[in-house]
């Protein structure tokens, strides 16, 4: 399949997962128990005349449809609408707080790449008691949920030994990237061990392949041999898992932003669920949706590059 | 110098009753080719790469496997290497494993050398060896899955001349492939010999093939040489009722009644130990004295070079067509 027509076919459908994400979202809102109007007005009395100005002023008397259409409108011109508990433009809201987010999971990121490729690559090849000490280890991180490693690593490193703050975002890159230190460590824990033992099955499983026999019969030193073949042959199996690892990650973010007080979006979904502010959840649900998206599609990007059977657009590999 | 000399060579592996390879005595000159015959589990595969070093985990050996003096079972890492990568190479059996998929053919060419010359003499050099195979220089910029069984053969020919080797390896190199790809297999093998002088040893359950190919044939089974002699006359009479029962086996026109001939029974297990000639159980030559005294690898006619490890080898084959 050419790029151009797997780019066209993936935008289709790209499109029609945002529309449909959007509805759900939307409607999610008339799902919940009780009326919008009655979360607008925070469970106080009011007044008919009170409660048909709510009801005008965020068009809750015009049918659903209708709703979501000048809903979905709006977006489409970047207008996310006003929140409700900040009374500012959710647009703003976001710009403030995505920066956080995106440095944290960038940073979670990283510490899972490097330490779960490499756990896993030193499990596979050494094996005996490093491979033993690698399987107990992940199998403490994967057990591990992120609120507690975010408790425990709070307890350590910043109220016990104080090498880090407890909580808060920080101002300006440097002291953001040192607030995010730990809450990067409490995201990226349970991940590396999956990712560690992801990459342990993988290598194990090339290593009994007849090529790396081979490799070895004509010379090729050790480390080349687990590099080009085995390490080079885990791959695809490792990004298949890359695309589960971002949107985790992402995920995530909530539990860890809300426990180190990080101004993210993250902390933010969760302070705007519990008030009902029904156009930042909106907001945010529909972002984190797109975030998805365009993960997954940089994973499909990505895979006929560490797999040439693998064209674009093909499901499996021939041949 | 002997190129391959093998002798008195034994392999344990761990937990089983006897020896996989027992005594085995085996040796190819500079610029010959020898062939290693034998069923699966004979140990002709193990022997073979025993000369590269490749030994299966927890193997215990015995007696030397000499390349061109120097004796493998005892070299350094170092020296495996450099044995590896210029000395010696093996074609394996089926490329589309033994390559791997994920990278060009032209990183699996130049990886052989292991950085004997630099980037671009490697390229030029894997071009060369490709030209003499009969693929054309595209190739190194190609997949393995972009190419046929039988090209992926020649490219595993051609990684194998990259070093200049002084000895070929050649494990079963026309098993996985259809019947055109193999005559062109064996008929290029034969051809790079001659051109680029190395001796072959090559391993194969075909008789007819292996008469075909090469100057010299051994026989192995249950991890003994149990015949060996010159081609031809290995192939017109046999000595020893095992390849007299092979080449009643090797499917030909012109059988009697147009029937194969299988061999009656199974080879012995490594699970359990051996008395006697391991191949009396299925040999209908068999008299009590196999059951008990295991033979030696003997001179059956003094003027070749013909050995034969049977207590009857005189009665072996005076029957044979």
């Amino acid at each position: 399949m050419s790029f151009l027509r797997f780019a066209a076919r993936r935008l289709a459908e790209m499109a029609a997962t945002l529309v449909g994400a959007s509805f759900v979202i939307f409607g999610a809102m008339y799902l919940a128990p009780g009326s919008p109007a009655s979360f607008l007005l925070a469970g106080r009395s009011a007044s008919p005349e009170a409660l048909a100005a709510v009801n005008a002023q965020y068009h809750l008397d015009e049918p659903f449809l209708l709703q979501y259409l000048r809903w979905a409108g709006q977006i489409l011109h970047g207008d996310f609408g006003r929140s409700i508990t900040y009374r500012t433009d959710v647009s703003r809201l976001l710009a403030d707080r995505l920066p956080a987010t995106l440095l944290l999971v960038a940073m979670a990121l990283v510490l899972v790449v490097t330490l779960g490729l490499l756990l896993g690559w030193i499990g596979a090849v050494r094996g005996g008691r490093t491979d033993a000490t690698v399987l107990v280890g992940t199998t403490v991180a994967v057990g591990t949920p992120a609120f507690v490693a975010a408790v425990l690593l709070q307890g350590l490193f910043a109220v016990r030994l104080g090498w880090f703050p407890t909580g808060g975002t920080g101002e300006g890159f440097g002291s953001m990237v040192w607030h995010l230190v730990l809450p990067a460590v409490a995201l990226a824990l349970y991940l590396t061990g999956m990712l560690a033992r992801v990459t342990r099955a993988a290598m194990l499983d090339v290593l009994g392949q007849e090529h790396v026999t081979v490799a070895r019969s004509r010379g090729v030193t050790e480390y080349q041999v687990i590099r080009r073949h085995v390490f080079r042959n885990a791959l695809g199996t490792v990004l298949t898992t890359g695309g589960l690892i971002v949107s985790t990650l992402l995920v995530c973010t909530v539990l860890v932003e809300t426990a180190f007080s990080v101004g993210g979006i993250g902390q933010l979904l969760e302070l705007s669920t519990t008030t009902k502010d029904f156009p930042t959840v909106q907001a945010i649900s529909l972002i984190m949706v797109g975030l998805f998206m365009a993960v997954n599609l940089i994973v499909d990007l990505l895979h006929p590059l560490v797999d040439p059977r693998i064209t674009l657009g093909a499901r499996k590999a021939t041949g | 110098m002997t190129t391959l000399a093998i002798q008195a060579y034994r392999l344990h592996l761990p937990n089983t009753a006897r020896p996989v390879l027992a005594g085995v005595d085996l040796t190819v000159e500079a610029r010959e080719t020898v062939a290693l015959v034998g069923e699966s589990g004979s140990g002709k595969s193990l022997t073979s790469r025993s000369a590269l070093g490749l030994l299966p985990t927890g193997a215990g050996t015995e007696g030397t496997v000499r390349v061109n003096g120097d004796d493998v079972l005892t070299m350094t890492g170092d020296q495996l290497r450099a044995l590896r990568t210029g000395t010696a190479a093996m074609i394996f059996q089926d490329p589309r494993a033994a390559i791997n998929p994920l990278r060009r053919l032209g990183d699996f060419l130049t990886e052989g050398l292991n950085g004997r010359l630099a980037a671009g003499a490697a390229t030029e050099r894997a071009a060369e060896m490709l030209d003499a195979v009969g693929l054309p220089a595209s190739v190194l910029g190609r997949y393995p899955g972009q190419l046929s069984g039988g090209m992926l053969q020649r490219v595993m020919i051609a990684g194998a001349l990259m070093g200049d080797p002084a000895l070929i390896l050649a494990d079963e190199p026309t098993t996985a492939l259809d019947v055109s790809s193999q005559a062109e297999v064996v008929a290029l093998l034969d051809d790079l010999q001659e051109r680029f002088g190395t001796a072959l040893l090559f391993v194969t359950h075909d008789l007819g093939l292996a008469a075909a190919i090469s100057d010299r044939v051994y026989v192995m089974y249950a991890g003994r040489i149990v015949e060996t002699g010159p081609a031809e006359a290995l192939f017109n009479r046999p000595r020893h009722p095992y390849t007299a029962a092979l080449l009643a086996s090797t499917p030909r026109p012109d059988a009697p009644g147009g029937r194969l001939a299988a061999i009656e029974g199974r080879p012995p297990s490594l699970r359990e130990a051996l008395t006697g000639c391991p191949f009396a159980p299925r040999c209908p030559l068999a008299t009590f004295l196999c059951t008990q005294q295991e033979p030696a690898l003997l001179a059956v006619e003094a003027e070749s070079a013909r050995r034969a490890a049977c207590h009857h080898s005189d009665r072996t084959g005076a029957n044979d067509g």
